[in-house]
């Protein structure tokens, strides 16, 4: 990790360096102007997590040619984002703003966005709608339980005690879908399997989540996955405890190379290179842009040393109907974990479905609850 | 030396061994060229109209919440649960804005601010109390207040109070675009700053020139002799603990009144936490708290050039942060040893 800072230091500071010969030379630089994009992430950029997943992709822009790349970490969802926001327009030039945090958009963006109206703003979450809100900002995102489902079939063909666990920061619908989606992969290799949710509350507590991968241990529990901003704490405890895990956001086999079964991952880099693109080329962005495994917004890790030809199989079989249209995760009937019927039978929902994105329960087999 | 000139001297020193422990470590350690490192941070801080707004800004909410920490300092005590009274007042502010959201934008202000002012004043004059009158350290008790002041606030904002669209980033009901207090005329500043430089000018002007603040002083330096001297002692210390409990609140107010227009978990972002460090650099000074504000609301506008331009870490102003604060407190040693004329020792 220290190197790979020393390197982008360097690098960096040879850009400025040439930034700087540039700006000395005046008038003259205008012709190739490069395209200034700015990245805000809410959390640190190396955090194995939902901010590495960004700041990968951005690392992959930075190698285009005319564009420039300015990146700020850490930056919490208050006027602060804002002020970022203004600093990378008026201080660096950039005309493309990516605030990748899901609070950056209401109201700091769109506020940010009524006052530079000749800047682009596209949010990571899929909060954009037609009409209520401006055309210079956008979102995107992607359907990433459809890469859970199919870690959660390959987690059911690997554990032996019947007891998955998952680690999740909020009871919120993005989460919630993550959470069924997984226990339903599960389920369809073997339908007695159980999965034990606990909340921990936020996006970024470290020892509580170490504090809750322990007990999940404890009680059995031998294939564990999350939904926090960063699985670094679960895997590596995960790792040393000799159970599986499956990743989330990004690839983290390199913190448990024996426990690694696959993971559900963004792939951001899908999207912004279009981005990029279009705004080359003199479009704006898309506003709406959204995707599954079939876009290639997600996708799921390489398989790990610990993961039976028969799972890869089972996984890989999946895969293809999910892409062909003929297998779809969310149908009747299905029951939540109080018993309530949630989608009756003979009903069958598409990954895009208005109706998944306000979910509020647990499918049968979870153990845990939403309040 | 002048006792005027030593309180400049002293943290001015400081001042400058930390930039210049802090340069030495941008060079040997980050390997960056600190002069253009000081040279982009007075850019991104001070350089231009937009950087002087984006400090301002970051000011505001600091020089209410060290108001929490100075005022009961006056006494001897030790408060930091800062964050807490903010987040209960933000919180009380978006109740109180909610429940009256129908009257006139000036009520709903009103309303919301004597809310929050309240809440939070009630917040630390009950740490007051149980120092008062359980003999309970009132430090600790401040700190393990905001625990619970973050639990209740994540309680009423995901139960009670949420706003069934706020799916995934649980808010409260908004207050309302109308009832919004806006920016100062004229600049990208908002009324926060307004706030905070009068609270801080009315503290001083009570602790200087009112028997009530010369009290506050005797018992700070010496509680027994205050009590001896007749001083209902904590009567003075919940009044303190109250005042300084309804500026942290009124910065709880202003987050929600001037930025998000509703309540949610970013009321908890850490504003308390840098408020105490405010206080003790500005020595408890409320008219120093101003300044000191000022200069800690740069450090932060700056953190995001030096994070572009030079790909430090976030953590690099944090840092420098850690470092003036450390410096602050141990140049307080030098305070009467300034240039002390040995023919008086």
């Amino acid at each position: 990790m220290i190197d790979k800072f020393n390197i982008g230091r360097r690098g960096l500071l040879g850009g400025a360096a040439a930034g700087a010969m540039t700006l000395g030379l005046g008038g003259t630089a205008n012709a190739q102007k490069p395209l200034v994009l700015g990245f805000i992430y809410v959390g640190p950029r190396d955090d194995y997590g939902y901010n590495q997943a960004h700041a990968e992709a951005a690392a992959v822009l930075k190698k285009m040619a005319g564009v420039k790349v300015v990146e700020e970490e850490k930056v919490p969802e208050t006027v602060a984002v804002e002020k970022s926001m203004e600093s990378m327009i008026n201080l660096d030039g950039a005309t493309l703003i990516f605030p990748t945090s899901f609070g950056y958009f209401d109201p700091h963006m769109l506020k940010e966005a009524a006052k530079f109206p000749k800047i682009e703003f596209r949010h990571c979450g899929g909060l954009w709608a037609q009409g209520k809100h401006p055309m210079n900002t956008g979102s995107y995102f992607g359907y990433i339980d459809e890469a859970q489902y199919l870690s959660g079939i390959v987690a059911g063909s690997v554990s032996k005690s019947g007891k998955l666990g998952f680690i999740a920061a909020k009871p919120i619908p993005q989460v919630l879908r993550n959470i069924n989606a997984f226990t339903l992969g599960a389920q369809s290799v073997n339908p007695k399997i159980t999965t034990q949710v606990i909340f921990t509350g936020d996006w970024s507590l470290p020892v509580k989540e170490a504090e809750a991968t322990n007990s999940m241990i404890a009680q059995g529990v031998d294939v564990v996955t999350c939904h926090v901003d960063s699985p670094k704490v679960v895997v590596e405890t995960a790792e040393r405890a000799g159970i599986f895990t499956c990743g989330y956001h990004c690839n983290q086999a390199k913190l448990a190379p024996k426990g690694y079964l696959t993971g559900a991952e963004w792939n951001w880099e899908r999207v912004y290179v279009d981005m990029v693109e279009s705004m080359k080329a003199g479009k704006a962005p898309g506003n709406f842009v959204r995707g599954g495994l079939k876009e290639g917004y997600v996708r799921t890790s390489a398989y790990g040393p610990a993961v039976p030809a028969a799972a890869k199989e089972k996984a890989d079989a999946a895969k293809t109907a999910i892409l062909n249209g003929s297998l779809a995760i969310y149908k009747g009937a299905l029951k939540d974990n109080k018993g309530n019927t949630v989608i009756p039978a003979g009903t069958s929902y598409v990954i895009t479905e208005p109706k998944l994105e306000g979910m509020n329960y647990l499918v049968e087999g979870v153990v845990g609850s939403t309040s | 030396m002048n006792a005027t000139l030593e309180r400049i001297a002293v943290p001015t020193l400081a001042l400058l061994a930390s930039a210049v422990l802090f340069g030495l470590l941008l060079a040997f350690y980050a390997h960056v060229d600190p002069l253009e490192a000081f040279a982009l941070m007075y850019q991104g801080a001070f350089g231009t109209w937009f950087s002087w707004q984006n400090t301002l800004t970051r000011a505001a909410p600091l020089i209410l919440t060290a108001l929490c920490t100075a005022l009961p300092a006056r006494l001897g005590l030790v408060i930091i649960g800062n964050e807490g009274a903010l987040v209960v007042g933000g919180v009380a502010a978006a109740a109180a804005g909610i429940a009256v959201s129908g009257a006139p934008p000036l009520v709903v202000q009103t309303a919301m601010a004597i809310a929050a002012m309240v809440m939070g004043g009630l917040w630390i004059a009950f740490a007051g109390a149980l120092r008062q009158f359980r003999g309970v350290n009132e430090t600790i008790s401040s700190l393990l207040l905001t625990y619970i002041a973050i639990a209740l606030m994540n309680h009423f904002v995901e139960g009670p109070l949420r706003d069934p669209s706020s799916l995934n980033k649980p808010s409260t009901w908004p207050i309302g675009d109308a009832n919004m207090i806006g920016t100062i005329p004229g600049m990208d500043v908002h009324w926060g700053l307004v706030f905070g430089i009068l609270a801080c000018l009315l503290c001083y002007l009570f602790q200087r020139f009112t028997t009530w603040g010369f009290a506050m002083e005797v018992i700070g330096g010496n509680p027994k002799t205050a009590r001896m001297m007749g001083l209902d002692v904590s009567r003075y210390v919940l009044l303190a603990c109250a005042a300084g409990g309804a500026a942290a609140g009124l910065a709880g107010m202003v987050e929600v009144a001037a930025i998000h227009g509703r309540a949610n978990a970013s009321l908890a972002v850490g504003y308390g936490y840098s408020g105490i460090l405010v206080s003790f650099l500005a020595r408890h000074h409320p008219a120093a708290i101003v300044p000191v504000s000022i200069l800690l609301g740069g450090i932060g506008a700056s953190g995001g050039l030096l994070q572009r331009r030079l790909d430090l870490p976030d953590a690099a102003v944090v840092v420098l942060q850690g470092i003036i604060f450390v410096a602050i407190l141990a140049s307080e040693t030098l305070y009467g040893r300034l240039l002390k004329p040995k023919a008086a020792t």
